[in-house]
């Protein structure tokens, strides 16, 4: 591109395109204005399958069905929230489950672990992994597609590895205390994983908006270069979100083990629907741009579809295919409003 | 290029079609008739954009059969001149003729269809496809539209290479040819779409000297009473053993054009900087004490590339102003000093203490800051507000505890810097992106302010900023130095530097070649010593 090329050799100043002030939305209210476009959409897919679907808009259902089936999404979505605001992507999260689950169920149930020793180990599997991710990706300089999707393969045959090819499988009933851990109920009629998942989410709200971890990651995602050159150890960093990604993968296995057993095939394709959870909430691929809220509201999107249209007994087949045009309309809207508020 | 095949015999032709009847060999009765004919005029032509008048009244000449060289100081208008010529500007007023039927260039594509060939600095080729797959790019002709047919791409590539004895294998990929390998298969390309006036921005900037050679070689090879070469260049001996002409360029004005053949290069050089330009009307800040304390001590530091065996050192309170022209690395320098780019070589110190930064990180922790000349590209997050990003240096230091960020403070330091400033912005949480040049070069700053570095490079201060917003940018940047940083000011605009620095450090061709006092440092004498060729010795006063 003859253009591209003139203009790095154009030493005259270039002209200045000044925008307009008025095009200056506040990037917090607009954040703000996205997750509200998130919300709209999550109350009124309820709506409809209230009103369309018998038996939806129960306590129980809500409950029990809808939000216990969006917590391993969202924890997913949590973690990855962070590797994308980065401008990065993690596809080894889906496997991810199925390792660091038969991880715990290896470590409670095989090698007769304490609870709170087993899950600390498992949780270090988790980060292993992700620091794994994150050293071929920073410090190698892999890109992410490819490092992840390596990653993926190893959790894809790892827990082959440690279950005999299937032959071992651990199912929550062995382990009493482990099972509570999503099915049993701290607060009345309220499944612990619900609760577990809310605490995850503020804590993953903090660690984004309220700690220099967060405010990194944003930055990196913005601008890597620049904030390189403002004097942050990138590359560290980085090594750093693909950890945290990595420990709220092994929550996400935890909490699976936890409710339905350990098996070597748990969460497998998982990671796509956790990527679009982050999308549908508003977090940007390109980077630089990320919200936990949208992310949670993302997964419950995911959840009350997945629900409302197995209520409304729409076969599985066809719920991908209504998944995959919400996820293409979401990114549209996205993108509109994108372009609208162009200035660069 | 359907009748190539039977002009292949005859190697300095390359137009091989039309009206024109093909001659035979060059230097012939009827070729030196057609010699010295105008062949390209630009006369008034003016661009402006929003702020600045590029080219004012531009006129140039090109006469058929001659080699022309534009000189001109970095932002003179060459580029824009440039992109008038190949159609990617369209200018706002003024004529431009080929043969005297007058011209529009709607686009770059029509630009060359009327026969104008650019070769730009930076090479548009792909690197993974073969010579042949670069020069018929787009025109691959192939097969019932769809299918390709490597040979017959090859062949004509083959004779095409032939006819300019261009010593290339059609087959070889282009990303393993030397620089001047690839400016070959760029002129091969140029050529194979019959330009007729070929422009060539600094071809000789990356050549050694037996490179330089063949492709002046390759240039008298081309320049037929059909066509002429406009030669960009800044090395002077060269354009005087290349060009018949100088036509000289200075802000965005036609200077004149002299004969190459009875000029000095003191003539050339006077001309380009302007005689008339004033001394800085300004005082600049007061010349630091001869036995300040050394702020940042650089010593012998090269890179993979470009740099060789830079030493400078610059005290507290003193601004050192980094001139040359483009390419000498001057960037790269600061680059190299903060450990964004790889050295193979060097020491850095900060008050006397080895510091040798082996990233950014370790630079700021050091003390040292760089303002990029990229605002956009590497100084700022577009995207964030205007505390994100003055706060973004100090984040891990100063507005956080426990990894916990404070963000009340970072805003109310940065409601500060944007009253003491003067940063024009609706809040302090406006997207940065939003802000014009000059408010997001100030933005720039207030980051570096913030983290208290003792030791500041800016690399382009004033770059793409209007006239008010530089003087109150070396207004801050004299009030820094005064305050007692240690300050480096690279910048490719010489007034800009003249104005500012107290001592003023030379580069060519990865190099210091000298360096000036405030006193000794004119326009001349830094343009004589960005010019030198080979290095001289470090003229320390």
């Amino acid at each position: 591109m003859p253009s591209e090329t003139a203009s790095a050799l154009l030493d005259k100043k270039p002209p200045e395109d000044v925008p307009p002030a008025a095009r200056g939305m506040n990037p917090q209210v607009r954040m703000r204005l996205q997750q509200l476009a998130a919300f709209a959409g999550l109350v009124i897919i309820t709506i409809f399958f209230a009103i369309a679907g018998d038996n939806f808009f129960t306590y129980d259902n809500l409950v029990n069905n809808v939000l216990l089936s969006s917590v391993l999404i969202g924890v997913l979505a949590l973690g990855t929230t962070f590797v994308i605001v980065t401008g990065g992507i993690d596809l080894s999260i889906g496997w991810g489950i199925a390792l660091t689950g038969m991880a715990a169920g290896t470590f409670l149930i095989t090698w007769d672990l304490p609870l709170g020793l087993g899950l600390l180990m498992a949780l270090l599997v988790g980060l292993v992994i992700g620091l794994v991710n994150g050293f071929n990706v920073s410090i190698l300089g892999m890109p992410p597609f490819i490092a992840t999707l390596a990653m993926m393969l190893v959790c894809q045959g790892l827990p082959l590895v440690i279950s005999d090819n299937g032959a071992t499988i651990y199912t929550n009933t062995q382990f009493p205390p482990y099972a509570d851990l999503s099915g049993g109920e701290l607060i009345p009629n309220f499944p612990n994983a619900v609760l577990i998942f809310l605490g995850l989410a503020v804590i993953a709200w903090v660690l984004l908006n309220r700690t220099v971890f967060g405010r990194y990651a944003v930055s990196i995602g913005s601008n890597e270069e620049a904030t390189e050159l403002s004097g942050i150890n990138v590359r560290k960093w980085k090594l750093v979100i693909y950890g945290v990604a990595g420990v709220f993968t092994a929550c996400a296995g935890i909490l699976s083990s936890a409710r339905i057993g350990a098996s070597p095939t748990a969460g497998g394709g998982m990671e796509l629907q956790a990527i679009a959870a982050v999308v549908i909430g508003g977090t940007s691929l390109a980077g630089g741009k990320g919200t936990i809220v949208g992310s949670v509201i993302g997964a419950l999107i995911i959840g009350v579809l997945n629900n409302g249209l197995q209520i409304m007994g729409v076969p599985q087949e066809w719920q991908y295919v209504i998944l995959g045009v919400v996820i293409l309309a979401a990114v549209y809207v996205d993108m509109l409003r994108k372009r609208s508020a162009e200035v660069v | 290029m359907s009748t190539q095949d039977a002009h292949a015999e005859r190697p300095a032709n390359r137009r091989s079609e039309g009206a024109v009847s093909p001659r035979s060999i060059r230097g012939s009765a009827a070729e030196e008739e057609l010699r010295g004919v105008q062949l390209l005029a630009m006369s008034g032509i003016t661009k402006t954009f929003p702020g600045v008048r590029a080219l004012d009244g531009m006129h140039l000449d090109l006469r058929r059969g001659e080699v022309l060289s534009l000189v001109g100081e970095n932002g003179a208008g060459k580029s824009t001149l440039m992109k008038v010529l190949s159609g990617v500007y369209q200018p706002d007023d003024g004529e431009l003729r080929i043969d005297g039927t007058p011209m529009r260039f709607a686009n770059p594509k029509e630009a060359q269809q009327a026969g104008i060939g650019i070769i730009f600095q930076e090479f548009n080729l792909m690197p993974d496809l073969t010579v042949a797959q670069n020069i018929f790019i787009g025109r691959e002709q192939p097969q019932g539209r769809f299918l390709l047919r490597p040979r017959i791409l090859e062949q004509r590539a083959a004779d095409l290479l032939d006819r300019l004895q261009l010593p290339l294998d059609p087959h070889t990929l282009v990303g393993r040819l030397s620089v001047a390998g690839q400016q070959m298969v760029e002129i091969a390309k140029a050529l194979s779409l019959d330009a007729r006036v070929l422009i060539m921005d600094e071809p000789t900037a990356a050549l050694n000297d037996a490179e330089v050679a063949t492709l002046h070689e390759l240039i008298r090879r081309f320049v037929t009473d059909e066509t002429g070469v406009i030669y960009i260049s800044h090395k002077m001996d060269e354009l005087k053993a290349i060009s018949e002409r100088i036509t000289v360029i200075r802000d965005g004005q036609f200077i004149r054009t002299l004969d190459a053949a009875d000029t000095t290069m003191r003539e050339v050089i006077s001309l380009m900087v302007g005689r008339d330009r004033e001394p800085a009307q300004h005082a600049r800040a007061d010349t630091p004490a001869e036995d300040a304390p050394i702020a940042l001590q650089v010593r012998g530091v090269e890179t993979p590339k470009l740099l060789r065996d830079i030493n400078f050192e610059v005290r507290t309170g003193e601004i050192v102003g980094f001139a040359g022209l483009m390419g000498a690395g001057r960037t790269e320098v600061a680059r190299a000093v903060v450990g964004a780019d790889r050295r193979t070589a060097g020491v850095i110190s900060v008050h006397g203490k080895d510091v040798t930064p082996r990233n950014p990180a370790q630079a700021g922790a050091a003390g040292i800051g760089y303002l990029s000349e990229d605002r956009k590209g590497l100084g700022l997050l577009l995207q964030q507000t205007v505390t994100q990003n003055i706060a973004l240096p100090s984040m891990g230091s100063r507005f956080s505890r426990g990894g916990f960020v404070n963000d009340r403070p970072a805003a109310a330091d940065a409601r500060r810097l944007v009253d003491e400033l003067r940063i024009k912005t609706p809040s302090v949480r406006a997207m940065v992106g939003n802000l014009s040049g000059g408010n997001q070069q100030k933005v720039v700053i207030a980051k570096w302010l913030l983290k208290d570095c003792d030791v500041l490079i800016f690399d382009e201060p004033t770059r793409g900023i209007d006239v008010g917003a530089k003087e109150e940018i070396y207004a801050l940047i004299g009030r820094l130095a005064a305050e007692g940083k240690a300050i480096v000011v690279i910048s490719s605009e010489l007034p800009e530097v003249l104005r500012l620095s107290h001592r003023v450090v030379v580069m060519a061709q990865g190099r210091i070649t000298g360096e000036l006092t405030a006193q000794d440092a004119t326009p001349e004498s830094v343009m004589h010593l960005a010019t030198t060729e080979t290095p001289a010795p470090t003229a320390t006063v």
